[in-house]
């Protein structure tokens, strides 16, 4: 009797198992501030379309995510969506034969190539990522500090330091949050948002990939000299402040600008209590070209070896859709889309970062492509450079040289 | 007569040496192994020496290795010079049979100890943050503020300070271990010595030290494996940079980021082994030169 109703109990656990399954797909990302995002918006609204199809989203810490990424993709336990950095990263994954090729989807067509060339191989034949979005730099302005103290939204370099001045002899504000304790701050709020202007965007990108220019030159070094006038106006100590410390000094309404990428958007939304604005990086004259940063940021692939493919190029071709372009910009503004059809975007100051894609050339950051995959690494000497110029234990030029050197040491079209 | 095979001692031995060959001695000689491949044009190969040779003969590998050896080299000093002398004077302190609410200092003083670095890092960090810190205002109040500088953001000031937060942490395990040896001096040499009219600091002097000297000399090979596998602090307060300007850069974070990468850089095994490979020589050279230079030369007390 006993035995019988066992195997009762098991042959209705095993009929019910298939009638239950459903597909799980796991998704490996960095973006742990993003859980609640895709846990209340994105998943519901992919599970209303696809029930059957189980999505969990598992983020680990942003500065973890690429040593456990690898050792779990090594180990064969990694999940079957995979978040993709830009450039090397994923490209390095996609060679060792972790990421498939999703040349193929459908929905690819709805990117541009600068989209995707993040996640290209370098002669552009095979994507392994769906693009998700781009980060635009510039510069977050306090708008009650500047309405207060009658300063008008700088447009070109003088205005800007004009306007920096001004704050400065006033007084009640920092003129500019920014420290030099991280480094990348320097780097990449300072020496990649403001440095398109000089090396114009992309033409400047890549010449300098191609070896026709070199960062001794003018256009290059340019961006480090201003970067050193920009000492005298960051607050007391700024050599010990850290990327935490710089957004909390703005939010907190005690520093006017903010050298900004647009990823900050909804944090300063939640955070601050004044009137934000934006602007873009100041050109030198009044009418020239301006040039952003728009920045290829984050893209999702497919683990090579999931056993639920099938399930994941459905969510993959979802991602690349209008629909999802609409909900991730919206969810997280400050996150812009890559998709070819334009999203509106509801929050203010996401439409003023966006904007400048009508008016300005967009490019993305000059050290991330080719150019950061030798030792020594052009990217993380960037940032130590930056850093050194900021605090003017470095001069422009020396800082230029040093890394000219380092690019030049390994770099087949640098070295002459 | 033949004497038994006595297996007990094996039977006992085994658990220690079983573990710690398995996470030890494998790993250790998995890593010097590394250390001697590389990638070449058709993947992995041997290529012997040549790892050792590009870290000690490329300009730019050698001047990140000798900036870390040297600034871990000013680490240890700091460590010998200011935490171990105090750690002899607390220990002394605590050991004098006058002191009032001995278990409390002791207490205190060793917390730090068992705080994990993630706290001590970023506690320090706010308390010398120019922003938000106390020590500003705290100099302030006795009217020093214009001793306030950023320190750890100063390419002079940012090793040794760290090396102090270092010495605020860890100065309870020399005073603890200084104090217990201090309480092993049997009574009735110091009251021989009473005796012979030698009390206070004289006593300390003469009869303490040379017989905690001993103790002295394990602490400070303590001391010396720990600082120049020291990574955890650096690495919570400065990051894996260790700014400003490489000026924090030690050993063990040199190591982490060449071994597991950083940013855009691809992690690189072979060389992180080969640096790994020099650390391990390195602190063997400096514990031999311990273990047969001084350690033999010391003399010891039976009482």
């Amino acid at each position: 009797m006993r035995k019988t109703y066992l195997t009762a109990l098991l042959t209705s656990t095993l009929l019910a198992g298939p009638a239950l399954a459903q597909t799980t797909l796991t998704i490996e990302s960095w973006r742990n501030d993003d859980l609640t995002i895709w846990q209340d918006t994105i998943i519901p609204a992919f599970n209303a379309q696809h029930p059957d199809i189980n999505v969990v989203f598992a983020p680990s810490a942003p500065a973890e995510y690429n040593a456990a990424l690898n050792s779990k993709l090594a180990a064969g336990s990694a999940g079957d969506l995979i978040t993709c950095r830009p450039f090397d990263a994923s490209l390095e994954l996609f060679n060792q034969g972790h990421l498939a090729d999703l040349t193929g989807l459908a929905s690819m067509a709805n990117f541009s190539d600068v989209a995707k060339s993040a996640w290209q191989t370098d002669d552009g034949s095979a994507t392994f990522c769906v693009p998700m979005a781009s980060v635009i730099h510039g510069f977050i302005y306090n708008a009650d500090a500047f309405a207060e103290l009658g300063i008008a939204v700088p447009t070109t370099n003088d205005e800007f330091y004009a306007a920096l001045d001004k704050i400065k002899a006033d007084g009640t504000y920092i003129p500019m949050a920014m420290g030099t304790n991280d480094q990348w701050e320097a780097a990449t709020m300072g020496y990649n948002n403001i440095g398109p202007t000089y090396w114009k965007g992309e033409e400047g990108r890549k010449a300098l990939i191609a070896g026709e220019q070199k960062l001794t030159d003018p256009q290059w070094v340019a961006p480090f000299e201003q970067l050193a006038r920009w000492k005298d106006y960051l607050g007391d100590g700024f050599e010990a402040q850290t990327y935490p410390d710089s957004q909390n000094l703005f939010t907190l309404g005690r520093a006017a600008i903010y050298p900004a990428g647009s990823w900050e958007i909804s944090g300063f939304n939640a955070q601050a209590t004044f009137k934000m604005g934006a602007f873009p990086p100041p050109v030198q004259a009044a009418g020239d070209t301006c040039y952003i940063s728009d920045h290829t940021d984050i893209a999702i692939g497919m683990n090579a070896k999931s056993p639920n493919a099938e399930a994941a190029k459905v969510f993959l071709e979802w991602v690349g859709s209008p629909e999802f372009a609409t909900l991730y910009a919206n969810a997280l503004p400050g996150f812009f889309s890559l998709n070819s059809t334009p999203v509106e975007m509801q929050d203010p100051l996401a439409q003023e970062f966006v904007s400048w894609r009508a008016k300005c050339q967009p490019t993305i950051r000059s050290t991330y492509q080719i150019l950061s995959r030798g030792t020594p690494n052009l990217e993380n000497e960037t940032w130590n450079a930056s850093a050194n110029v900021i605090r003017g234990s470095e001069t422009p030029a020396d800082a230029a040289k040093r890394l000219q050197d380092g690019l030049a040491s390994w770099y087949e079209p640098q070295k002459q | 007569m033949k004497r038994p095979v006595r297996w007990h001692i094996a039977v006992f031995l085994a658990p220690a040496v079983l573990i710690y060959t398995a996470i030890m001695i494998v790993p250790l000689f998995g890593t010097l192994n590394l250390s001697l491949f590389n990638t070449g044009p058709d993947g992995v190969e041997f290529v012997g020496l040549a790892n050792f040779a590009t870290l000690f003969g490329d300009p730019r590998w050698a001047d990140a290795f000798w900036n870390a050896l040297g600034n871990n080299v000013w680490f240890f000093i700091v460590h010998m010079l200011v935490q171990n002398p105090i750690g002899i004077a607390l220990a002394a302190i605590l050991s004098s049979p006058r002191l009032r609410m001995a278990a409390f200092y002791r207490t205190a003083i060793f917390i730090p100890t068992i705080l994990s670095f993630v706290i001590v890092g970023f506690v320090w960090k706010l308390i010398l943050s120019p922003i938000w810190g106390i020590a500003p205002g705290l100099l302030d109040l006795v009217g020093l503020k214009s001793l306030f500088a950023p320190w750890l953001g100063r390419e002079e000031y940012a090793l040794t300070t760290l090396a102090l937060i270092s010495v605020w942490q860890f100065v309870g395990i020399p005073m603890m271990l200084i104090y217990a040896a201090l309480l092993s001096i049997p009574d009735e040499v110091l009251e021989a010595a009473e005796m012979d009219g030698i009390t206070g600091m004289s006593a300390f002097w003469k009869i303490k030290l040379p017989l905690i000297l001993p103790s002295i000399g394990i602490i400070s090979i303590l001391t010396f494996v720990g600082n120049f596998n020291a990574f955890d602090l650096i690495y919570v307060a400065q990051g894996a940079l260790a700014g400003p300007d490489f000026s924090t850069d030690i050993l063990g974070t040199f190591l982490y980021r060449t071994f597991f990468g950083f940013q855009l850089q691809l992690g690189d095994p072979y060389m992180g082994s080969a640096i790994a490979g020099a650390m391990f020589g390195i602190i063997l050279l400096g514990v031999c030169v311990y273990l047969f230079g001084i350690q033999t030369r010391l003399r010891r007390y039976q009482f």
